[in-house]
């Protein structure tokens, strides 16, 4: 049994089923005129070689094209896209079978962080009256390292309303190089979760290491084929219009091998597209099918998820900004046109503008995880831990984010009222109006124990006292010791043995230190 | 034989069932509950004071360790209350009979103009539960008929309910009446209910203030301690 997830029972849509299609057709005239600039050399030749009509760009540094790419070549693609796709897991129980047509949505990690957040609570004397002390949590930034990485995954193995795992943080220490980091974090990664685990690639070299990684892991290649615990994220296109060199590469290579990829594009409104609503949603609607198109010229059948990390640019910085309203409507519209080709999507929500665990950082990150949850996305990216926009992580907030996706996953419970409920119903109003003191009490307990209500706020103090941040501290460190499933001795001692350039302090059996 | 009567009497205490008909929190237990097995312990000859003491008593006490370790919460509390509170209605004539004396005799309202009775109604179901025997007198009741009460049905303890800001005037009329009629140093009064507090039980003379029922037991029960 693969995990459940939400099923949306009638997902929140903004744009009426006119607006998405003059999306569409917008977008289809942006992929003739302008078209694309395409910098990598295959992709043109592919795209030439399909109908797609090309010229060279010059003068240009480096050598590129202008791609224009014919609707039908987009609507073949979208024919020959799977509509479901599977993304497997080390325990299969918690692999996720996303459907384009079905609102079911699952709740994901991410993404990469240059930094992670320490937290500690030193003690501070109150002047006026020296006997008053009280715990402030101090939060401090520092590089992530591969060990804040198992950390992190540890957590997330044992957050409840989680369901897949996307790498939070770049590790940054001094023995990792941008040829060993592949091997490192994804074995980190798997190592300390049972979940899917998606990431991006930094080298190209590494792709054959890690697939044969988790093919050793699974038992080879059928067995990855059936259960593909790993998956990818490209950004291929940049925003506007421009398929990347080295990107492109590594996503073709990526396709040919069939594993489940996401077409990412992260337009910001006012900067790199349009500042208004329409225009950033005809351009990134364009970028990803242009990438989707791609990946099933490379190869037919690709297992493709429609992404869509778009934003609105900050006024006062022109940097991101994904507390800002439009964010989250953006995101809703992106849902509304994957589910328009039937195709699953990878949408964003929880990231926030704030820099530290707080007030803010609570409104920014609940107002889009609960508007975009009911919108339906499949994979919702919804950055558990996420803070600075994409540029730290901090594992204390990723806990806390769990007790509020608890809440969200309890709210989207379909309602409970059918013959038998209300059978029930009057006869307990009968008995009640019956008695002196008129209280329903005596009926709670039963429904109390069998998981029907709610839980309170698990990390709520006594009296007056807000002790949010020192409560999740103390779940957070329960969670690390509680023990994860890692890859057993043997395959581990294979892992070590075949795939080159693993840090041999990864290796939880102490081989080879 | 009576020795198991009193064993399930107690387990039937901690599971909250008044009756047969009721489900406890293990939904194996079935059978006679806590008004059955009391009825059955009488009819075994077992004296009402064992059946208070190691049925009754016991299996409150286990209950109140649950509640404090938030294993039970208030819904489980009052519902082995209300089962006690049964159990007592049931040995109360034999205990007079046989002049027992209960832990002591407790009347309730909500004042004059005041309707709210949730809070009320709780505090009295907790403290029958604890072995006192409570008249629940209402709410809205006129400060003349708590006077008549006092006179006649002569309670230990009076308790006063107030939720309003403005009602809440009429407990300090209440004492003002029993003083009136001499019956102030005969009761104790109790006050509660979200618009009073212990600076205004002291304002206007009453004895304690309860934040909750729980209060109320423990305030009761040092009373009782005192007396004794
Ligand atoms: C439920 C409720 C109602 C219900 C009452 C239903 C009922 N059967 O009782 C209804 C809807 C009918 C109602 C009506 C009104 N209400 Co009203 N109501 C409440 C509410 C939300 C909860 C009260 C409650 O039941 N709490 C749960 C119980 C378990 O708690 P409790 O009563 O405090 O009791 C516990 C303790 O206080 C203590 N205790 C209580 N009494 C006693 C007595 C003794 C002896 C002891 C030992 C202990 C004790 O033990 C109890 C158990 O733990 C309160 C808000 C609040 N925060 O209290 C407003 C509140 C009390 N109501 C309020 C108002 C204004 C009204 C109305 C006047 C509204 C209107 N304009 O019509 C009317 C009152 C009409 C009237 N004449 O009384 C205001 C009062 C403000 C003020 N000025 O004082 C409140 C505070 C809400 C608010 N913030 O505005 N209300």
């Amino acid at each position: 049994m693969p995990r459940e997830g939400i099923l949306i029972d009638t997902p929140f849509e903004r744009m009426t089923k006119e607006q998405v299609e003059k999306i569409h057709q917008a977008s289809m005239e942006i992929l003739i005129d302008p078209g694309l600039i395409c910098f990598n050399q295959r992709a043109t030749e592919m795209f030439n070689s399909n109908g797609a009509q090309v010229t060279p760009v010059s003068p240009s540094d480096h050598p590129c094209w202008l791609v224009k790419i014919p609707e039908k070549l987009v609507l073949d693609a979208l024919d020959n896209a799977p509509k479901t796709v599977k993304l497997g897991a080390r325990n299969p129980h918690n692999s996720l079978i996303m459907k384009g047509e079905e609102p079911r949505v699952f709740f994901i990690t991410g993404s990469e962080t240059n930094i992670w957040l320490d937290v500690e609570f030193p003690t501070y004397v109150k002047k006026s009256d020296p006997d008053t002390e009280i715990m402030v949590p101090e939060f401090k930034p520092r590089r992530g390292t591969v060990a804040d990485l198992c950390q992190s995954a540890h957590v997330c193995e044992h957050l409840e309303t989680l369901d897949g795992y996307i790498r939070t943080v770049n590790i940054q220490d001094k023995d990792i190089t941008e040829d060993n980091k592949d091997v490192n974090k994804f074995f980190a990664s798997l190592n300390n979760t049972t979940k899917h685990v998606m990431s991006g690639l930094t080298s190209l070299s590494q792709l054959d290491n890690v697939v044969n990684m988790a093919k050793l892991i699974v038992g080879g290649e059928e067995e990855l084929k059936a259960n593909p615990i790993i998956s990818f994220i490209t950004c291929l296109v940049k925003s506007p219009l421009q398929f990347v060199d080295d990107t492109t590469e590594t996503f073709i290579e990526i396709c040919r091998r069939a594993l489940p990829i996401v077409v990412s594009s992260s337009p910001q409104a006012g900067s790199t597209a349009p500042i208004k609503e329409a225009g950033i949603m005809a351009q990134i609607n364009a970028e990803v099918l242009a990438g989707i198109t791609l990946s099933q010229l490379v190869n037919k059948g690709t297992p493709v998820i429609y992404g869509s990390v778009p934003v609105r640019a900050r006024m006062d910085t022109l940097g991101d900004s994904y507390g800002a309203v439009e964010t989250s409507q953006y995101n809703i519209d992106c849902v509304q046109m994957a589910r328009f080709y039937k195709l699953p999507n990878y949408s964003t929500s929880g990231v926030c503008d704030t820099k530290t665990p707080g007030t803010q950082a609570s409104v920014e990150r609940l107002f889009s995880d609960i508007l975009i949850t009911l919108s339906g996305p499949q994979y919702l990216h919804c950055a558990y831990g996420l803070l600075d926009c994409n540029s730290v992580f901090c594992l204390l907030q990723a806990v806390l984010d769990d007790a509020h996706f608890q809440m969200i996953r309890f709210f989207l419970k379909p309602p409970r009222i059918n013959e038998t409920e209300i059978a029930e119903t009057l006869k307990q109003i009968r008995e009640v109006a019956a008695t002196p003191q008129k209280l329903y009490i005596s009926y709670i307990r039963r429904v109390m124990r069998s998981g029907e209500l709610s839980a309170p706020y698990p990390f709520e103090g006594d009296g007056e006292a807000d002790n949010v941040f020192a409560l999740a501290y103390q779940k957070m460190q329960q969670l690390l010791s509680k023990p994860v499933e890692h890859i057993d001795q043997a395959t581990t001692s294979k892992i070590f043995r075949e795939i080159p350039g693993i840090l041999p302090r990864l290796n939880v059996y102490e081989e080879g230190r | 034989m009576s020795e198991d009567i009193i064993t399930l009497l107690k387990e039937n205490v901690i599971q909250g069932r008044k009756t047969q008909d009721d489900e406890g929190i293990d939904e194996e237990l079935t059978g006679p509950g806590v008004v059955e097995l009391t009825q059955s312990a009488l009819d075994h000859d077992i004296s009402p004071a064992v059946i208070i003491k190691q049925g009754l008593t016991a299996g409150m006490q286990v209950v109140g360790e649950k509640f404090s370790t938030k294993e039970y919460f208030i819904p489980d509390m009052l519902a082995s209350a209300e089962a006690v509170g049964a159990a007592m209605d049931i040995l109360k004539p034999l205990l007079e009979a046989s002049n027992v004396e209960t832990k002591g005799k407790f009347a309730i309202v909500t004042v004059k103009g005041d309707i709210h009775d949730i809070g009320k109604n709780i505090v009295a179901i907790l403290l029958k539960g604890a072995g006192y025997e409570v008249n629940d007198l209402g709410a809205d009741v006129p400060t003349e008929k708590i006077v008549e009460i006092v006179r006649e049905y002569k309670p230990d303890y009076l308790g006063l309910s107030a939720l309003l800001t403005t009602t809440m005037v009429a407990m300090g009329e209440v004492i003002e009446a029993l003083k009136e009629n001499g019956l102030r140093d005969k009761v104790k009064v109790l006050i509660g209910g979200a618009a009073v507090s212990n600076e205004y039980a002291k304002e206007i003379g009453a004895d304690a203030y309860c934040v909750d029922g729980f209060e109320a037991i423990r305030v009761l029960d040092a009373c009782q301690e005192a007396k004794a």
